[in-house]
């Protein structure tokens, strides 16, 4: 018997609706992989308890009892294992983020260096790109930390560069700013100059539109950011003074010390991501038609804004989306740090946290977590700026 | 054979093999023992390479103190001792190998603590050698003890006692230092040698062994000072017990040989000794074998193929070696040491 609704059509049956049918299929699927993995959850943490294996976060406020060499927040043996996972994912986000401002410095030029004019630049930048992608970066690591920085001289003998920075196989040694009160004003003139700098170039920039008029916008960016700060620096007493390192007992004091570990991770990963987005802008470059620059010249542009104006806001659609990929793996390639020993997340949570707890299960996931919002967060802020330059057709 | 892993396969092998297991039920298909003869195999966690504990020589065989353990045990089941596979692990790897099942014994100069044993699911064997920390220095540095260490940097391996040792010593003592970490023993010492650190720091037994290794080994010294207990035995899953008997078992009985003069070369003679304690413990009277899942020669297997305490003491690590290290502690009980074996009776 097949029921009729008002309208006279034949009511299929909920099985055979399409949306119906759709719906508790999905619904089904949904219940057996639910099901699933509850029962995968409870499974293992019943065999674990069973096993005597820890299943909770107690480990997280128990003391770590072991010292780290480079840490950005304070840490002693006597702070607690979540201390060890903030030091930790700050010295990931450190080397990380360096690593990317400079390769991405490093490969922009390289990239643009290829495509020189110049034959010498041209191949030189050639065979940077073709020996750097080609050797495994793990390899280039310990290359750095051990053929390059391991052969150093010791800090008694340390290389000086005039006399105000040593290198030395306890690593780098550099002057560091030392604050005293007031140094405030100088961040808060800072900001200031800064924001000043971008209002006067959008104001800059809209005059040009409405009136055609320029207004040299570097020199006075240059005198806000800079000159604020040191009319700044001057009318406080001058209260940021430089500390020199200097050669005491074992080590050096004083100054501020980059460790070889830092120094070779950051090296390795900088000078290998580098390569990867030189090829990404050259190709992203070459991806402009040259009928571009042919009508820019046509229209009696010189050289440089014909660059700055034409060709990269269309080669930076090309490049942004493979730039991301190569912020996300330089970021998880970071992880190789456990082959020299320098304390990131990975080495000093899923290492040594993980081998004094027993918690592998709880700090392996944690750790997934952590590297997974990091690349999340760094692809969402690309992506948004890629849709704020994307080209708006008219 | 050698076959090493990755730490994160063991431990999606432990997760995967906790999850497909009946609810209510333990992970294993049966006690490990049952397993082992299965496989027709021991699979051993052993240290990648420390002379004279754990190293492979130039024909590619194991050869070492924790080495020969694997082999007594695997000769106490098979009457072979060449039926042990070993998977080499780093300090950091050891117990998630353990944890995840993918070794049935973990016998790498493993300290015995308190939270390892309790929190961390897993079941210590008796203590086969006693050990403790302590520092080696360069020559030309003029330290004569390691309370002049303030201030230097200090290579250690990660995951190890010695690295929570070393961070108590230092703020014992107020003073400063570096620690410098690396995940294999391989690389702390190699940093250490190449100048990265004035001082590397492990157990007393490891350090005669690693300098052995170095460039010159003359230009190192090893300070007097022992900064800590560590205790190294055999380590089994916890939930087990005939297998942790017969790990426990197979230490005391290469000891209760040494105290009765049995050994290698004499135990056939032995067998005819009308002493009641030799003939309990080659098998000629009673049976103590069978609580143990196995035949009554369950010693006499151990001694036939590998010998008593002593003897393995004396080859791998002892006169009979390269590192000369005297019996100490890890005398028997009778000559003013620490090991000592309950009767078999």
């Amino acid at each position: 018997m097949s029921m009729t609704t008002a309208s006279g059509a034949p009511k299929p049956k909920i099985w055979n609706d399409p949306f119906w049918r759709g719906l508790i299929f999905q619904g089904a699927l949904l219940a057996a992989v639910l099901f699933l993995f509850a029962g995968a959850v409870i499974n293992a943490r019943n065999n674990m308890q069973a096993r005597g294996i820890p299943t909770d976060f107690a480990f997280w406020d128990r003391p770590a009892s072991f010292d780290i060499n480079q840490t950005l927040i304070p840490y002693s043996a006597t702070s607690p294992n979540s201390q060890v996972f903030w030091v930790g994912l700050l010295n990931t986000l450190l080397v990380a983020g360096l690593g990317i401002v400079l390769s991405t410095i490093i490969g922009f030029a390289i990239g643009a260096a290829r495509l020189s004019t110049s034959w010498l630049v041209a191949k030189l930048a050639t065979v940077y790109v073709e020996g750097i992608r080609n050797v495994p970066l793990l390899l280039q690591i310990i290359f750095w930390y051990n053929v390059v920085l391991g052969n150093l001289p010791n800090p008694r003998q340390a290389a000086p560069f005039l006399d105000i920075a040593f290198l030395s196989n306890r690593g780098l040694f550099v002057p560091a700013p030392v604050f005293r009160p007031g140094a405030g004003a100088i961040g808060v003139a800072l900001a200031v100059g800064i924001v000043g700098a971008i209002g006067f170039r959008l104001w800059a920039a809209r005059r040009q539109r409405e009136t055609g008029q320029q207004a040299p916008v570097g020199w006075v960016s240059a005198a806000l950011v800079l000159g604020l700060p040191l009319i700044a620096y001057v009318a406080t007493g001058r209260p940021v003074g430089i500390e020199f390192p200097q050669l005491k007992g074992f080590n050096f004091a004083g100054g501020q010390r980059l460790t070889p570990e830092f120094v070779a991770l950051l090296l390795a990963l900088t000078l290998y991501t580098a390569a990867f987005i030189a090829e990404i802008v050259r190709s992203g470059i070459l991806a402009v038609p040259k009928g571009q620059s042919e009508a820019a010249a046509a229209l009696g542009l010189r050289a440089a804004p014909t660059r700055k104006l034409v060709i990269m806001p269309q080669a930076m659609q090309v490049i942004i989306p493979p730039l991301i990929n190569q912020y996300l793996n330089l970021t998880k390639n970071s992880t190789l740090a456990v082959a020299i020993g320098y304390p990131d997340l990975f080495n000093v949570f899923s290492g040594t946290v993980l081998n004094n707890t027993g918690a592998a299960v709880q700090i392996v996931f944690m750790t997934m977590a952590v590297y997974l919002v990091v690349s999340l967060v760094t692809s969402a802020v690309m992506n948004a700026y890629n849709a704020r330059i994307a080209l708006r057709e008219r | 054979m050698t076959r090493t892993r990755r730490p994160l396969l063991a431990l999606a092998a432990l997760a995967l093999s906790a999850s497909v297991a009946l609810p209510g039920s333990t992970a294993w298909a049966g006690p490990t023992l049952d397993a082992v003869k299965k496989r027709g195999e021991l699979v051993c966690g052993s240290n990648p390479g420390i002379a004279g504990f754990g190293l492979p020589d130039d024909k590619g065989q194991w050869k070492g103190f924790d080495i020969e353990f694997c082999r007594a045990v695997a000769s106490t089941i098979f009457n072979d001792p060449n039926k042990v596979r070993f998977t080499p692990l780093s300090a950091k790897d050891r117990f998630t190998a353990l944890q995840s099942g993918e070794i049935d014994v973990l016998s790498r100069n493993t300290t015995w603590t308190q939270s390892r044993e309790v929190g961390q699911g897993f079941e210590f064997g008796p203590v086969t050698y006693y050990d403790g920390q302590g520092f080696m220095v360069r020559k030309k540095l003029n330290v004569n003890s390691a309370l002049e260490l303030s201030g230097a940097s200090v290579c250690v391996q990660q995951g190890t006692t010695t690295e929570l040792n070393l961070a108590d010593f230092f703020r014992t003592h107020n003073m400063k230092y570096e620690s410098v970490v690396f995940a294999t023993a391989d690389e702390a010492l190699k940093a250490y040698d190449t100048g990265r650190c004035d001082s590397f720091t492990t157990d007393m037994s490891q350090l005669y062994g690693e300098r052995t290794k170095l460039g010159n080994p003359e230009d190192h010294v090893i300070l007097p000072e022992v900064i800590s207990k560590e205790p190294l035995g055999p380590v089994v899953r916890q939930g087990d017990d005939q297998w942790f008997n017969l790990v426990k078992w197979t230490h005391y009985a290469m000891l209760i040989a040494e105290e009765l003069g049995v050994t290698k070369a004499n135990v056939d003679e032995k067998l005819k000794d009308s002493n009641p304690e030799i003939k309990r413990l080659l098998g000629t009277e009673g049976d103590f074998g069978t609580g143990l899942g196995l035949g009554k020669d369950w010693a006499y297997r151990i001694i036939k193929n590998i010998g008593n305490y002593g003897e393995v003491f004396e080859r791998n690590v002892g006169a009979g070696s390269k590192l000369k290290i005297q019996r100490g502690l890890n005398a028997l009980w009778t000559n003013k040491g620490l090991q000592y074996a309950p009767p078999i009776r």
